[in-house]
Order: C-alpha cells, then structure tokens, then sequence
C-alpha cells in the first residue's frame, strides 16, 4: 500500500475516510492529495487541469466542504472524511447532481465535469446560493472550456435542492 | 408502410454520460501499469541560440531519477524533413523534439527527467543546469511586418478591378483590425502514456484528434513498424484543435520508452501548454467599398499572420470576405511573417474565427458610414453564390439566420444612434455579424457488425473530443441499420480501426457519420438477403414494402427481429467494412455553415466594464443529428467568441521573447460568471448536396461572428471604435 518508491525519504502516516472507506497510508511529505488520488489511489475521476488553482478540475469534498485537491497536501488530509466524484452516487444509483448533468448535457469532453458536479454538490451544502446569478458566482471557480456553462447552471439549479444530503454514502462503502 | 422511432433528430442523452459524471472516462495520462514511470519535460528559457551544456549530475542524484533524456542521449530520430510531417503539417520543416542543440523558441523542450514518481521527475527537472549561446531573437509581429512574404495558401485569385471600384464608391471604410495570439487550453493537458509491452510493441494513450495521424508519424520518425504502434484515445479532454498534430510529449514518452523498454507517462503542466501551437496574431486591413444603397462594389482584404522560423502555417483567413457576400471586384492577399517562435496551429474555426472579425467589423464601420441598418446591409449583399469559386451555393439559409435571430433577438427595437440605449450608469449596445465555415467532406471507413443478439457494434478510428462523436455516430447507425439506439456501441479512438480522417473543421458527421451510415445500410441489405433465404416468401413481398426499424425487417404484414436472422448466419455475425468518398454530388457546389449572431453588452460608463448579456446565435447547418449535443456545440463556440471579444490575449515579453501569462489565472478565459443569456438555435436547411446525411458540422461555425458581433456592439454601446481585440475597458478608456 505504500505509495512511496524506495527514495529514503521519511513517510508519514495518514488515516482518513475516502468515499466511505477507511485508508491508513504511508507518504511523503511533500504528495498532494490530487497527485495521491490519481497516481497512487488510481481515483482518476478527479482532474488535473493546472496544478495550481486556477481550474477548479481537482475539486473534491472534504468534510463536505469544496477544496481544490492539488493545493491541499495529503499529508493535511490526516482524519478527514473525503469524497470524489467516484464515490457520490450509490451503487448504480446517480447522485442527483449526476443525473442533472447527463440530463441537461453539462458537459463536452467531460474533464471538468467531476470539478464541477463536485464544486455543485459543495455548493449545495453551503445553502448560500439562492439565485441563478449566485450560482454562476459561486461556480466560477470551475473552468469549462468547452463552454458548456449555460448547461452545467441549468443543472445546478435543478439538482441544487436535493444535493445537500449526507456524504460519504456512495458506492464504495461495501 | 411502417414508420420507425428514428433516432437522428433526437436529443439523445449522451452514450458516454454515465462514464463522464461519475469519474470512469479514462484520458490518456490516467492509465495506470504497475511500475509504471514518470516524465517530467525541462523547457528553453530562451528564445533563441544553442545548448552549451546539461549539466545532469545533480539531477540524477535524486532518488528514484531512471534517466535523463536531452538531444545528446536520446534514441535514434529520422534525419529526413518528410518524416516528422502529419496530417496537419505546415509547410517546412517540422519541429524535431530533443534533435540537436538548437533552441528555436522560448519553451522548448530540452530534456526529459524520468522518475519512479512525478514530484522525483519534476524536482529533478528543476536541478538541471543548463548554459546557453543566446542570439538576437524577434517575437513581435507588429515590429516585424516588413519582412512579410506571400503564405504559401491558395488564396483565390483577384477578380472584377478592386481599386478603381473602391475609388469610385460613394461609402468606404478603410480600417485595420488586429487579432492577438491564443491559446487553445483544453482542460486535459497534453499526456501520453506509453505501455512498453513483453514483443517490445507500444499501446500508448494519447491525447489526439487524430489516432492514426499519431501512429504514422511514430512510424517515421522512429523507424518502428506501424503493427508495434496502436495509439488509443477514448476519451479527449477537449482540444480545439491542439490535438490535430502529434504534440512533443508523445516523441518524448516514446524515447524514454524506448531508450528503458519500460512503461512512460509524460504529461505536460499548464505552464507547457503554451509551448507549442496556437492561434497566430494577425494584422488584417479591410477596404469596403459600396453604392448609395449599400451593396458592396469593392472587398479588399490585406491579412499578414505570423508563423515560425521553420514552417509556414497558413490558415483561411481572408478567403471568407470572397464568398461570404456578392461582390464582383475583389482583392484577397494574405502575407506571412515569420519569428523566433513555434509554429502556430488550427485552432477552432482557424482563420474563420479571426478573419471574420475584420471583415464583420469593417462591415458595421460601413453600415455607420452609410447610414444603413447592419443587418439590412448584410441582407442586401446576400450571395447565392460562393463568388471565390463561382460555384452555387449547395444551401444558405442565412436569410433565415437573419429573420428568425432577429426576431428572437427584438432587433427592431434598436436605435441606431451610438450611445442612445442606456439604463442607469450602463450604456447598452447592440451589435450582429454574419459567420460561415466550411462544410467539407473527407474519406473516412468505417466497420459495422451485428450479431445474433441484434446487438451491433460499429467503430472508426476517429475521436470524440467532446462534439458528441459516441453519440451521433450511435444514432446515425441505428437508423441505418434498423436498430435501437440502445442496441448500438460505437467504438472510437483505436488507430487499428477502420481509417478515417483528423477530428477536426467540422467534418466527422459528415465524413465519418456516411461511412457509419453506408455500413449500416449494406449491412441491412445483407439482413435482408439472409432473411429471404431464411424465409423465401419474403422476396415476393415488393420492396417498397420493406421495412427495418426497431431491431425487426418488416414485410408486408409480417415482421421478423433482426437478431433472429443473423441467428441462423454462418458465425451468427454479419460484418461490413466501408470506405466512404465524399458525395460526388458536391462537385458543381460551394458547401458551407452560416450564422447571424445579435449580441447585446452592458457597459459602465465610468469604469469601461463590459458585460454581454444576451446573444443570439441563428444557425444553418443543414440536418441536426441530435439537437442537445449539437446545441451545446454552438453554445460552446459562442462563449469561445465571448473570450475571443473580451478576454484572451497570450502577451509576450519581446525583450525575453517569451510568453508571460502562461497559466489559467492569467490568460483569461470566460467562467460562469461572464455569461449572459445564450440562445443557440438552428434554422431549418435542407441539403441532399453535401453528403447523405444532409449535415453540415456544427463544431466551428458556432465561434464565427461572435467577437465582431461583441466590439460592433461595444461600439453602439459607447461610440467608441476598437480595432484591436481583445476589446478590454483599457482600450475603452482611452
């Protein structure tokens, strides 16, 4: 389970929850969370689109809160209860932010989708968006570049009602 | 006669959603292999000149460092100019990665650090030292236009006298626009991952618009047989372009493939994706000439671009002001200036997005000059006829565009006085343009096969870079070969599929989506065949009587399911493999997509801050395979026009000739909060010319218009004039 080659370096011990399972692992220090879920974790579902913070692609629920997983080092993630967007539907069951993207076609080539539908389920939580303005206000920290903003809102909005439920019940729990 | 549950024309949930919202579609960096290893690439940091040195020892003392790749060390690459040209080559001399010690441009590749893990690769990359010899360089094209030469482009040829009927013109406009460099940023940077399998042959994800096109050029340059190379792109995290040509992290992934026999990702940073093409900056001067009732006596249209030191990268960027409208006199010239920088590229409507910039632009300049209505101006010059080819138009329902957008839009309620519309602090400004793209046709095969299930399986080697490819081609099978949507899986982005052409200039409905179409139908008449052998009263049933659809053959009153008579076929398959010519009907005619674009912007006053509010986009582009993806499409293209009007602009440094604001939060493109109310609509266009399918393409024609149709209404807004885009409140408020 290691992720860490034999470079010599110390690794540090983690424990958190991910779509409602429990991982203790072994990394360096320096790994972020983006980096941990997709190269060691093979949780490709969250998006690399600039390493920076600047595209919202890595965007992932902690504690149910929205972070961008590429500024968040693992090593910060020590007992915290996460959630990608592999782990927000229930079995075959879509989470219904899921199926309000595949419904309103929200998505071209689909790379900032897991971003988005995250950043929307977050949003969701934080129960401040009450308007079609607030919502692309409050989504814009989420790049699309195929321009599929128009549908990616009107998802939102029709799935922002019933997405502020309880985290962490996806499929991975079995 | 029956009727059948058609399913192109629908608005089909898209076939790959599921695998998109729930994290499943893989792209090509995130394929995993145990031991697999990662490529991090060290750029020039100067523009132009000579590697001195690369001084690697420190590098490869980090732990978990495997090699260090750069031009000395590198496996053998062809010493021939043919072999690193593709599909979408300019002409010259193609860029060769990690070939010698010359430095071309600012952020060219120089080495490859392979590591055990991608933090190891990118820490060591950071450690290398390496020593220049700088020569002078020139990165700017407006200090440069002196030494332009004539683009190698088959520009069409001048006709009627320009000068003298421009001379004689009762209105003019004599105006010079400029458009800046952009880039494309798809979301997904560009990643290869290279599988080193057991025989020494390579399964590489790439990140291509053209699987084949990756395959061959591997082929070349490297020497490798084609049957060791399948290149795999099933899902492409946008492109726009960038994808058309092999970009240099596949050559990179390869070497270090090759040089360890193992398992290579390489995966370029946000900061690297400006390190290859883009849209050219250009300088395009337009000179209208026209009559007392506004019809168009003169179109001159003067467009010098940019382009590298090693390749002359043309694209069609003037050829619109010859078609677009009836003129008889005009004059299309279009010059290249080449600098110390990397080629550019085919870049979404490439030539069409920036060109019909200038000639809409100047087009409103002369309506303003002529007192005359925009869009009655664009109605009185109203060309059947393609006048650059003199060819007939094959359908143009851009008439239509102009009636149906504005009246969604309320254009008749505008004043045409500048500055007149106004709510509180904001000045309010309409604007409209006219765009058109290209309808063209290649040859493309494609392979259908249906079992005893009555499933059917259909593939091309083509893509889906977000267009809906999955989708449509799923539709246009169904209906061809009498199934259900449901029943249909359409395989993509495999180079050992049947051959089809770059995913790119609006083609793959058309091209792609007739062989899927002429498979399917062969496929039918082989179904049919079967059953009449099956069934011998059948062949006395006429055959106007005949019917597939539903997953059944209907005849007469009976009707027998698909899947029962490929049953009883040897192998319990039947199989049809196609290659499509583009339609031979299309040879007396000029195809084409167009659009009317109504764009309304907000500014303030005091602040020069400009907001669109609402655009309306009419388009024709003949028959609509499935409305919801198509109309994400224009949307799509409409909101690349918004960034295109107000927002992207790579700037360089000319001192350093580099690019400054290489990343997402400094190249500025739109986000949620930027965009107004869209209304993306297709007018009804019949076409039996351009293919089959009677569909045109949707993926390009959506940008086209849109950031003239912004800055003409900036100008209704404020009254005032910018010629050089982006349109920024800077320039407003000077």
């Amino acid at each position: 389970m290691s992720p860490s080659p034999s470079t010599g370096v110390e690794l540090h011990s983690i424990a958190f929850t991910l779509n409602g399972d429990h991982r203790t692992l072994n990394i360096p220090p320096w790994v972020t969370l983006l980096d941990l879920l997709r190269d060691e974790l093979d949780l490709t579902g969250t998006k690399k689109g600039c390493d920076h913070g600047q595209c919202g692609a890595c965007t992932v629920l902690r504690d149910g809160k929205r972070i961008n997983a590429c500024l968040t080092l693992a090593v910060m993630c020590d007992g915290a209860e996460l959630t990608t967007v592999e782990g927000l539907a229930t079995g075959d069951e879509l989470h219904p932010m899921q199926r309000a993207f595949i419904k309103h076609d929200a998505f071209q080539c689909g790379y900032c989708t897991p971003g988005q539908i995250c950043s929307a389920v977050g949003l969701a939580r934080e129960g401040r968006a009450n308007n079609r303005d607030d919502i692309k206000e409050l989504m814009s920290g989420n790049l699309c570049r195929c321009g599929a903003y128009t549908n990616i809102i009107a998802a939102v909005e029709e799935a922002l009602p019933h997405s502020g439920g309880e985290l962490g019940q996806g499929g991975a729990q079995s | 006669m029956n009727t059948f549950n058609a399913a192109v024309g629908q608005p089909l949930d898209r076939v790959d959603g599921v695998a998109k919202v729930t994290g499943k579609a893989r792209y090509a960096g995130e394929y995993p292999e145990d031991g697999l290893l990662f490529g991090s690439v060290v750029s020039s940091t100067i523009a132009k000149g000579r590697v001195l040195d690369i001084d690697t020892r420190e590098a490869l003392n980090v732990p978990g460092v495997v090699l260090i790749l750069d031009h000395r060390n590198r496996p053998r690459l062809s010493s021939y100019d043919d072999d690193y040209s593709d599909a979408d080559s300019a002409e010259g001399s193609a860029f060769r990665p990690l070939y010698n010690d010359r430095v071309l441009y600012s952020g060219q590749p120089l080495a490859l650090v392979v590591a055990q893990t991608l933090e190891m690769a990118r820490y060591a990359g950071s450690l290398l030292r390496i020593r220049y010899e700088e020569e002078p360089h020139q990165t700017d094209l407006d200090a440069a236009l002196d030494h332009a030469h004539k683009a190698p482009a088959e520009t069409p040829k001048p006709r009627g006298d320009f000068a003298r009927h421009f001379a004689d013109s009762a209105t003019q406009v004599d105006v010079t626009y400029t458009t800046p460099v952009e880039h494309h940023n798809p979301m997904e940077p560009h990643a290869s991952t290279v599988l080193y399998k057991p025989d020494g042959s390579l399964e590489i994800h790439d990140k291509t618009q053209g699987t084949q096109n990756c395959q061959d050029y591997l082929h070349k340059i490297f020497d490798l047989p084609k049957d060791k190379i399948r290149i795999l792109a099933a899902f492409v995290g946008g492109a726009f372009g960038s994808g058309l040509r092999p970009q240099y992290q596949l050559p990179l992934a390869v070497m270090a493939a090759l040089a360890l026999k193992r398992s290579v990702r390489v995966t370029l940073t946000r900061q690297q994706m400006f390190t290859f093409g883009y849209r050219p900056r250009t300088s395009q001067r337009l000179r209208l000439g026209a009559d007392a009732n506004g019809r168009l006596m003169a179109i001159g249209h003067d467009a010098i671009g940019q382009t590298s030191r090693f390749e002359d990268f043309t694209e069609h960027l003037v050829e619109w002001s010859g078609m677009l409208y009836r003129c008889n006199n005009v004059a299309l010239n279009y010059q290249l200036v080449p600098l110390d920088v990397y080629t550019p590229l085919d870049m979404r409507a490439p030539g069409a997005a920036s060109g019909v910039i200038a000639l809409e632009g100047a087009l409103d300049e002369l309506a303003c000059a002529a007192g005359i209505d925009p869009l009655q101006l664009r109605r009185v010059n109203f060309a059947d006829s393609n006048g650059n080819e003199g060819k007939p138009y094959s359908s143009k329902a851009l008439l239509a565009c102009y009636d149906q957008g504005a009246e969604r839009f309320g254009w008749s309620h505008r004043n045409p006085v500048p500055r007149s519309m106004r709510q509180g602090r904001e000045l309010i400004g309409w604007g409209v343009a006219g765009g058109v793209w290209e309808a063209m046709q290649m040859k493309a095969s494609a392979k259908a096969r249906i079992d005893a299930a009555g499933k059917l399986t259909v593939s091309s080697a083509t893509t889906d870079i977000g267009t809906g490819t999955y989708t449509v081609m799923t539709q246009i099978a169904a209906d061809a070969a009498g199934v259900m949507p449901q029943d249909v899986t359409f395989i993509l982005g495999d180079s050992s599929l049947p051959t089809a052409p770059l995913q790119g200039g609006s083609f793959t409905v058309s091209s792609v989506g007739s062989a899927v179409r002429q498979a399917c139908l062969i496929l039918r008449t082989q179904v049919l065949e079967a059953l009449r052998r099956l069934h011998p009263e059948v062949a006395d049933v006429p055959v106007e009587q005949i019917g597939f659809g539903d997953g059944f053959v209907h005849a007469g009153d009976q009707r027998f399911a698909i899947a029962e008579v490929v049953a009883h076929c040897e192998g319990g398959a039947l199989e049809v493999q196609v290659d499509a010519e583009p339609s031979t009907k299309r040879s007396g005619f000029a195809t084409a997509t167009h659009s009317a674009v109504f764009v309304e912007v907000r500014v303030d006053e005091d602040l020069g801050t400009i907001k669109v509010s609402r655009v309306v986009s009419a388009v024709a582009a003949g028959r609509v395979i499935n409305p919801k993806t198509a109309q994400n499409q224009l949307m799509g293209g409409v909101v690349w026009g918004l960034g295109m009007a107000l927002q992207e602009d790579t700037l360089s440094d000319h001192t350093l000739g580099r690019f400054m604001n290489h990343s997402l939060a400094e190249y500025h493109i739109p986000v949620h909060a930027d965009i107004g109310d869209i209304d993306a609509f297709f007018v009804e266009e019949e076409d039996d010319i351009v293919n089959d399918l009677g569909s045109k393409g949707v993926g390009e024609i959506g940008i086209v218009g849109v950031a003239a149709a912004v800055s003409n209404a900036v100008f209704h807004a404020t009254g005032k004039r910018v010629r050089d885009f982006p349109v920024t409140l800077d320039k407003l408020l000077q």
